[in-house]
């Protein structure tokens, strides 16, 4: 198990590294300088304002530098754009918005897709069935930017139900919408592929084996066929949590949830590139944890992968 | 008398009476099932019309993509909803531009986003999933960590990043997007050159003294066709909503050059004023040429790999 | 005695997109306690799903009729809850392929012991208990380690000592074997018989030897009956089949396998394929592969009948069947 974990690290850092490298190098050919815009300052106010920003030092020190501060000290220095704020900061307040709604959009659309996918595969060819399916196929093609204004036209402004953005410090129901909007291409995939991995479980030669034993049926579908038949939803995870961080941009900005999202296209936009590159830091060392956290889940399921 | 009956048993058992097969190609086998796929079939054909479509529909246009209609400005609500008198078929956008040649040419766009996203798919993801597989040990060993390293990035704040730094274009465009479409083919055809690479075949090709490269691109990589179809058709859906998600950020193509993701997120936003056309009429084509092309795809997968359901 | 199971009219029909074929076509047989019965027949002959079909283990399109006494018991009869009770504990079946009939995600000892949870009521500990000893009986060597491990991580012939395990492990009245020899190497497949012939013994179970291979008939079977498309075409002890086949596909079964003391004789393969039997033919099924046909045959299909002692065959062909070297 250790093993297994450590040589999953043995990827997962050099390939964060990477992306660190990369990003900073994106940064630096990046034509213009975030200061571009203040020509009207003094050559002496601008090269002080380079040197608190360590950028007069050679290219390689400052990656040097900052390659340090991030993995030893977690700080990805101060913002370029903002100058009383760090990019820790930005984070700070973003962080928290978009995990909070990413993780319920996660967990809903995990247990609602597989709850709704065993339930069609168990019951195939009935009404219940073809609903989901309608439903996985129509939900797989309408994206999340065109989920949210539909949302906000029926709830907000025909119904008057929900409140059509802001955080409200979480209140629910501000969270609502931005939740469903993130979880349901997500749930109907995690549907669609439980469905399908189900019924072949279900056909197995294992499961004629469970049923030939005398076990009633919720055993043979819970204590039998719901573990095989996770494997490939637990593979599409990954992909999930990696659509749902993507995903999460267009919610914080159509909702303006203040979500770490909508830092990223307001620095990207502002060529606040130090902001930039630490949310991108981030989210992939976000990536790669939950990439990871998948791979161990998959071998937990199948004991055919060594630990 | 015996043998009378015996024809005659025959004649009315058709289904007794072996008839020679003649040889029929995979492919021709699989035209067959997929033609019997309903879904598939319809979804092909209303395909083809829209991309007809894009070619005969701007014959019909009375205005260009960035002609603002003067008459519109300041009264889209009032003025500038669909008609056959004003020109506008489906009515204007926000601005008074004409939505009828601009959800056209955003269609094209995103049409041909797709497939130059699968296109360069096909071709890196071929070659590179058929190298690693073929080789196998070592090379491939680190052609697919690669991979996987490519794919654990958050590939779309790279994407943002690029078209950022580089400034929005159509080349840029397809460079990101080429960037991360042949990883998932490259996956899919390494493993079933795996696979194909202990066939028969290919140790007879290998014991005739054939070089690597010609069993891979002579006796591998035309066994890999089918797959790589029904890989490809899938990806131009994928492909279309990526090109989307980042015109709906603003970072897609520029003006007046639109694409349907730029109309959607233009629609989605004026919705709220009561001009419901400027979502509906791009979302229509939108989520037509996705669903058609999931059931194209569908049915390929069907047809070509008939065990496989 | 009565037989411990008694079989009336067993019908199998399957729905397909626009017609219904009959696998199983009015199946009457016996199966005595204590006694090994061989069913015999070519793959489709309707051999496999007439079990499938005593065990409810029948695909969704496919419906059975006609009767299953064990005892006073219906087996037909019975909802999927009340025949849950019966099977895994009265009535047990053993599967083909070993290396995908066990579930690949659960360790041994649990898919043993929940039986035994579920039909005798026994707490997880005895259960597993239990299990390890009934693990030690089919001959699985470090019983106690075995049964900590999964599925994969034995070979073909051990899982199949697994299933006859957990097959036997409440003692059942009837125990269904179907091709349970056909995916091992030939050297366990001996050993496999010997066991199934010492642990029926020791039970008491009746078995039911689903085969197509006449070998593993002479090797255990007391009994056998000969399946043709859906129908029994002949039964009988083994020795009176083996020695004086009645029905033409009998005969050409026998003179179809190899023996090894004979090796110079020719092989009399029966000609043809067997039937689609989605489309069969008039008559008697067997008639465009038979040597022996007449008139009759193309236009009757021929009833089981009784003949001496027990026996029966479906034929309308009267005469003492002598191959004629010709005919092959």
């Amino acid at each position: 198990m250790i093993q297994f974990i450590l040589r999953r690290l043995a990827v997962a850092i050099p390939t964060l590294l990477v992306l660190i490298v990369i990003s900073f190098i994106l940064m630096k050919v990046a034509p213009g300088n975030p200061f571009a815009g203040e020509r009207t300052v003094p050559q002496a106010v601008l090269d002080n304002i380079l040197a608190r920003y360590g950028l007069d030092k050679p290219e390689w020190q400052q990656l040097v530098e900052y390659v340090y501060n991030v993995v030893f000290r977690l700080d990805f220095g101060p913002s370029f754009q903002y100058r009383d704020r760090t990019v820790n900061e930005i984070i700070g307040q973003g962080f928290p918005v978009t995990f909070t709604y990413g993780a319920w959009a996660f967990v809903f659309a995990t247990l609602i897709g597989v709850s709704l996918g065993i339930v069609a595969a168990v019951r195939q060819n009935s009404w219940l069935d073809y609903l989901a399916v309608g439903f996985t196929v129509g939900a797989q093609v309408i994206p999340n930017f065109v989920i949210a204004p539909i949302l906000v036209l029926v709830f907000t402004l025909w119904l008057r139900w929900l409140p059509g953005g802001g955080w409200n410090g979480g209140h629910w129901s501000n969270v609502i919408m931005p939740v469903i909007a993130l979880s349901t291409s997500y749930l109907a995939n995690i549907a669609r592929i439980t469905r399908s991995s189900m019924l072949e479980v279900l056909s197995s030669n294992y499961i004629r084996t469970a049923r030939a034993k005398g076990l009633p049926s919720y055993q043979v579908i819970f204590g039998h066929a719901l573990r095989p038949a996770l494997l490939p939803v637990v593979s599409y995870l990954g992909p999930v949590f990696v659509g749902m961080v993507t995903g999460s941009v267009v919610i914080d900005l159509y909702f303006s949830t203040g979500g770490i999202g909508q830092a990223f296209v307001n620095s990207a936009l502002n060529r606040d590139y130090s902001t930039i590159l630490g949310i991108t830091i981030l989210l992939g060392a976000l990536t790669i944890t939950a990439n990871l956290v998948v791979d161990i889940l998959y071998a937990w399921i199948d004991p055919k992968i060594q630990l | 008398m015996l043998a009378d009956q015996r024809i005659e048993t025959l004649t009315r058992h058709p289904a007794e009476v072996v008839v020679p097969q003649k040889g029929r190609s995979l492919w021709m086998d699989a035209g067959r099932r997929f033609m019997r796929n309903r879904a598939a079939l319809a979804s092909l054909i209303v395909l083809l019309c829209v991309v007809a479509f894009t070619f005969i529909g701007p014959f019909f246009a009375r205005w260009s993509i960035e002609k603002i209609d003067w008459t519109v400005v300041g009264s889209v609500l009032a003025k500038g909803f669909p008609s056959i008198e004003t020109g506008h078929f489906f009515g204007t956008d926000e601005v008074g531009r004409d939505l009828y040649s601009r959800v056209i040419q955003g269609t094209q766009v995103s049409l041909m986003v797709g497939i130059v996203g699968s296109t360069i798919a096909v071709i890196v993801g071929t070659i590179y999933g058929a190298i690693a597989g073929y080789f196998g040990g070592r090379l491939d060993s680190i052609m697919m960590r690669l991979v996987d390293i490519i794919y654990s990035i958050p590939y779309m704040f790279i994407l943002i990043l690029l078209l950022i730094i580089f400034g929005r274009s159509f080349i840029m465009l397809f460079v990101g997007i080429g960037l991360v479409s042949w990883l998932g083919m490259s996956r899919v055809v390494r493993g079933q050159t795996l696979t194909l690479k202990n066939r028969e075949f290919v140790e007879a090709a290998i014991a005739t003294g054939a070089t690597p490269l010609t069993v891979i691109f002579r006796h591998i990589v035309p066994n890999l066709l089918g797959i790589v179809a029904i890989y490809a058709t899938l990806l131009i859906p994928e492909m279309i909503l990526l090109e989307s998600f980042i015109s709906f950020l603003g970072l897609g193509v520029q003006e007046p050059n639109t694409s349907l993701g730029a109309l959607i997120s233009e629609g989605a936003r004026t919705m709220q004023y009561g001009t419901i056309w400027q979502l509906l009429f791009p979302l229509a084509f939108f989520v037509v040429i996705l669903f058609t092309f999931f059931f194209v795809g569908d049915g390929l997968r069907d047809a070509l790999d008939p065990k496989d359901r | 005695m009565a037989p411990v199971l008694t079989v009336k009219d067993l019908n199998v029909r399957f729905a397909l997109h626009h017609s219904t074929v009959t696998a199983v076509n009015d199946l009457n047989f016996t199966l005595e306690a204590g006694e090994t019965l061989a069913v015999v027949g070519e793959s489709g002959s309707g051999k496999s799903q007439a079990f499938m079909s005593l065990m409810g283990l029948l695909a969704k399109n496919g419906t059975v009729t006609g009767e299953a006494l064990m005892g006073d018991v219906n087996l037909l009869a019975l909802s999927k809850p009340a025949l849950n009770e019966y099977r895994g504990r009265d009535i047990a079946m053993i599967f083909q392929d070993p290396m995908t009939s066990l579930n690949p995600a659960l360790r041994i000892k649990t898919q043993l012991a929940e039986v035994l949870v579920r039909h005798k009521g026994q707490d997880q500990k005895t259960a597993e208990r239990h299990a390890v000893e009934m693990l030690e009986r089919v001959g699985i060597p470090e019983p106690a380690k075995r049964a900590e491990s999964y599925p994969h991580q034995m070979s073909g012939g051990m899982r199949q000592r697994v299933m006859i395990a957990m097959a036997l492990l409440c003692q059942p009245k009837i125990l269904i074997a179907d091709e349970p020899t056909t995916a091992l190497d030939v050297t366990v497949q001996a050993q496999m018989l010997d066991l199934f012939r010492t642990l029926t013994n020791d039970f008491g179970t009746s078995l039911v030897m689903i085969t197509h291979d006449l070998g593993v008939v002479a090797g255990i079977a007391d009994r056998m009956m000969v399946m043709y498309a859906g129908r029994s075409v002949e039964k009988g002890t083994v020795d009176e089949l083996f020695y004086d086949p009645r029905h033409p596909y009998t005969l050409g079964l026998l003179t179809s396998t190899p023996h090894v003391e004979e090796r110079s004789r020719r092989l009399n393969p029966i000609t043809g394929s067997p039937p689609n039997i989605e489309h069969l033919p008039r008559g008697c099924s067997f008639h465009p592969r038979c040597a022996f046909r007449f008139e009759r045959c193309f236009a009757e299909v021929p009833p089981l009948r009784e003949l001496e002692n027990g026996r029966a065959k479906a034929c309308h062909y009267e005469d003492k069947l002598v191959y004629e070297e010709s005919a092959a």
